[in-house]
């Protein structure tokens, strides 16, 4: 492709279409976060709403490739466009310029041994335009196969799809890079995730955002067991995940009095179940306060030993508010190529501690009985309250993914 | 909240008048050697100055003097450079279980160019045998080399011996010497000690970081394992770094100017530092030297459990305890909440386990090794200093040993 061509892209998208009289609604939030992602690109650029599309012009030089990447990282939009955005000097203008576009594109696939084969396909908006669509396609067809007599016409399918749409200018592209697909964040509420510094939160975080949910987050520090550098980590986690899902408020919450006092008063087998209880009643504490109206977590049926359907149960039944696992029925696996996808991986699995394995039981249970959690749980009764005030006291709001940097 | 810094294996302070010495030189001395001009005859006559600083101090020939950029380079570029030099004479070569990474990585490097290399064991005090040594050299030994103090539980060998060792069973064989930890430390004498090659680094004697130097004996053929526009001889190419090498050599002078009574003062610490917590469960004190029939100066000497050890033979400035039943990083992070900075002996997660080499090698088992501390002092290091970090130790070991993983 070449890119030297290119001021303008047409951002696709379509679930939002179909939003009712609600559509505005997600239009503007869509182009919101096109906002956001592009604030500190160099140089200006425009945006333009009209239905069913996002014009977006970029004024000065630019970075194409950028511009692409970051956009590819926009919920709600399905494609991105390249775009020649041409002045109405007459058709016969325009002919030229298209050919001349064709040339530039697709100069070098034309030799192949198979013909390269085209459609063209038109759509007049401006209906005061002199030829109508079907017009346009057989005459622009007629023009791209005068000039390289190499093309074929294939209509039904055709390598090449030469859109062309007549508006108060006249734009003209013939690829899409796919967008991500979902929905605008800002249109789907607000939920906290749970995230620690592996591989399945801040992918389980990235799948809820994709539905057009904002995130708040929440990492349960455990200062001195874990270090400056994993909080760090988990912020660094939290920041490539905002690229997606834009700004996020993360609480940082010392929990290493609790921890200490379960592994002193339970037993320690169950440390682990006892321990995500109370870091579910925290988040969700927090989730209420912010305004959330759920929590996610990483869990997936069966990876670790608090992952079980029995465990879940246990850690579930503490909270009111919806739970939602995103990765419940991934393998790990598939939790590990989309953590490579979106760039979280290799944050992930660098080596620091945290919270949850450092006083990992050698045979946790996996078969908790919450009755009997329940009453272990009632050997903290004398102690608990101060500490959960405690915790809360440390509560820190670290706001990333926004310029504060 | 003050700062007690005891990483001074790590790295050091920037002595403030080495700063200042060396924000003048960039500002002002900024010419490049190699120009012919004033601004670079001026560069050059620093650099010339700075060698004839550290040749004083080394009782050797300034032209003697490579500098490189750091320990690890002028590590890499002894042995790389010395082996294959003389690879035609031979492809043997002997180091030690407890170097820095910069040699043993040297080594295995060489390794896989097919040189073969004997890796000495150490006993628990980190000293090598001079009889394995012995046994060790081959008409086909082109290189020895073995660290000067190791840098994580001070272990001293006894280079005079070694060095004479190498040369009686094998006059073609070079010395090879890292003194990284021991440079500004001791009073190291090359050619007394028929070392050929020593290395050395800025960063850990108060001076800057991202300098170091070799010293190359009489007769010593090095390739260079970089390559440039000549300088040096050729050997170590680039554009000298004419701050550091004058902040790094003013930074040497410094210490060897009062480097006895500093020595003495070290070892005051090192023993006051122990004795504070040798009586606490779970310590035990790494690469100390039994005193056995000896008698030596009390001041000097140490108990712990039961047994009658001594800091003389050991480095004066690194001290490694190991605290059972809690692992390094917690304590570490424990005594940083009290602005104490030390370093942990091993670093471990339960992602990745990493035990120290030189802990194995002097037959810790991997429990405490895991728990052990380095504790680096400097001549900047102050009595109270340690007693603060005694008494941090000895309110919060007791609360971490009752959380322990099992």
């Amino acid at each position: 492709m070449k890119k030297s061509l290119f001021h303008t892209f047409i951002i696709k998208y379509a679930e939002i279409g179909i939003k009712g009289r609600n559509r505005f609604l997600f239009e503007d939030a869509l182009v919101d976060r096109v906002k956001n992602a592009l604030r500190d690109m160099a140089g200006t650029f425009y945006l333009r709403k009209t239905p069913g599309r996002i014009f977006l012009e970029m004024k000065e030089d630019f970075d194409f490739d950028e511009v692409v990447e970051r956009l590819g990282k926009v919920f709600g939009t399905v494609g991105i466009a390249p775009t020649l955005s041409l002045e109405d000097e007459g058709f016969e203008k325009l002919a030229e310029q298209v050919v001349s576009y064709w040339g530039d594109m697709y100069g070098d696939r034309m030799n192949g041994e198979k013909p390269l084969t085209f459609k063209v396909n038109a759509r007049r908006n401006r209906k005061n335009y002199p030829k109508n669509s079907m017009e346009i396609n057989a005459d622009l067809g007629e023009v791209l196969l005068q000039a390289y007599p190499q093309l074929k016409v294939d209509v039904h399918k055709p390598d090449i799809l030469l859109e062309v749409e007549i508006r108060d200018r006249i734009y003209v592209y013939s690829e899409i890079l796919p967008g991500p697909g979902g929905m605008p964040v800002g249109t789907g509420g607000k939920a906290m995730l749970l995230l620690s510094g592996g591989i399945d939160s801040p992918v389980a975080g990235w799948m809820i955002a994709k539905r057009g949910v904002t995130l708040d987050a929440v990492y349960f520090n455990a200062p001195p067991y874990t270090s400056e550098r994993a909080l760090q980590k988990v912020v660094d986690l939290a920041k490539i995940v905002s690229e997606y899902a834009g700004p996020i408020n993360l609480h940082v919450i010392n929990f290493t009095d609790i921890q200490l006092k379960i592994y002193e008063l339970c037993p320690h087998e169950e440390l682990t179940i006892i321990m995500r209880r109370y870091m579910m009643r925290i988040a969700e504490k927090l989730a209420i306060d912010s305004g959330a109206l759920g929590l996610v977590t990483g869990e997936s049926i069966g990876q670790v030993a608090s992952q079980t359907m029995a465990s879940l149960v246990a850690t579930n039944e503490v909270c009111t508010l919806p739970v939602y696992r995103p990765v419940i029925a991934f393998d790990k696996q598939d939790i590990v190529e989309i953590s490579e996808r979106i760039g979280t991986y290799e944050t992930s699995i660098l080596p620091y501690e945290d919270c949850c394995t450092i006083f990992v039981a050698k045979h946790p249970v996996t078969k908790p009985n919450v009755n009997v959690i329940r009453r272990h749980e009632h050997n903290l009764d004398e102690v608990i309250g101060p500490l959960l005030e405690a915790a809360f006291e440390t509560d820190r709001v670290i706001r990333v993914g926004e310029d504060e940097e | 909240m003050t700062e007690i810094y005891l990483d001074n294996s790590a790295t050091t302070m920037v002595a403030p008048q080495v700063a200042d010495r060396m924000h003048e030189v960039m500002t002002s001395y900024y010419g490049n050697p190699s120009s012919m001009h004033s601004k670079g005859v001026e560069a050059e006559r620093l650099i010339r100055e700075a060698s004839r600083t550290l040749a004083g101090i080394l009782k050797c020939n300034e032209k003697q003097i490579i500098y490189t950029a750091g320990g690890t380079g002028a590590d890499n570029l002894a042995i790389l450079g010395a082996a294959r030099a003389k690879a035609r004479s031979g492809k043997h070569l002997i180091t030690t279980k407890i170097e820095h990474p910069a040699v043993l990585q040297s080594m295995k490097c060489l390794e896989d160019e097919g040189f073969t290399v004997t890796c000495l064991d150490v006993d628990a005090c980190g000293h090598i045998s001079l009889d394995a040594l012995s046994e060790a050299i081959t008409p086909e030994t082109t290189l020895v080399s073995i660290m000067h103090t190791n840098n994580e539980i001070g272990a001293l060998q006894d280079l005079s011996a070694i060095g004479e060792l190498i040369k009686s069973r094998n006059p073609q064989t070079l010395f090879h010497v890292d003194a990284v930890q021991g440079f500004g430390k001791t009073v190291i004498l090359p050619k007394r000690l028929h070392i050929d090659l020593l290395s050395a680094s800025g960063h850990k004697i108060h001076g800057p970081k991202g300098v170091g130097f070799l010293y190359v004996g009489e007769g010593v053929r090095l390739l260079p394992i970089s390559y440039g526009g000549g300088q040096q001889g050729g050997i170590q190419n680039g554009t000298e770094n004419v701050p550091g090498i004058v902040g790094m050599a003013m930074a040497a002078g410094l210490l060897y100017e009062h480097l006895e009574e500093d020595t003495e003062r070290l070892y005051d610490l090192k023993v006051r530092l122990i004795r504070g917590v040798a009586d606490l469960t779970g310590v035990h004190v790494n690469g100390l030297i039994p005193v056995g029939e000896r008698s030596l100066p009390e001041d000097r000497c140490v108990t712990v459990r039961d047994e009658k050890l001594t800091v003389l033979g050991t480095a004066p400035h690194v001290i490694s305890v190991s605290f059972a039943g809690v692992r390094s990083e917690v304590l570490l992070h424990t005594l940083e909440e009290d602005g104490i900075y030390v370093s942990a002996g091993s670093a471990c997660s339960t992602h990745k386990k990493a035990t120290s080499a030189t802990l194995t090698a002097i037959g810790l088992n991997e429990s405490l090794a895991e728990s052990t501390l380095r504790f680096s002092t400097s001549v900047y290091t102050t009595p109270e200093e340690i007693d603060a970090t005694i008494n941090a130790i000895r309110t919060k070991l007791p609360v971490l040993q009752r959380y322990t993983r099992n």
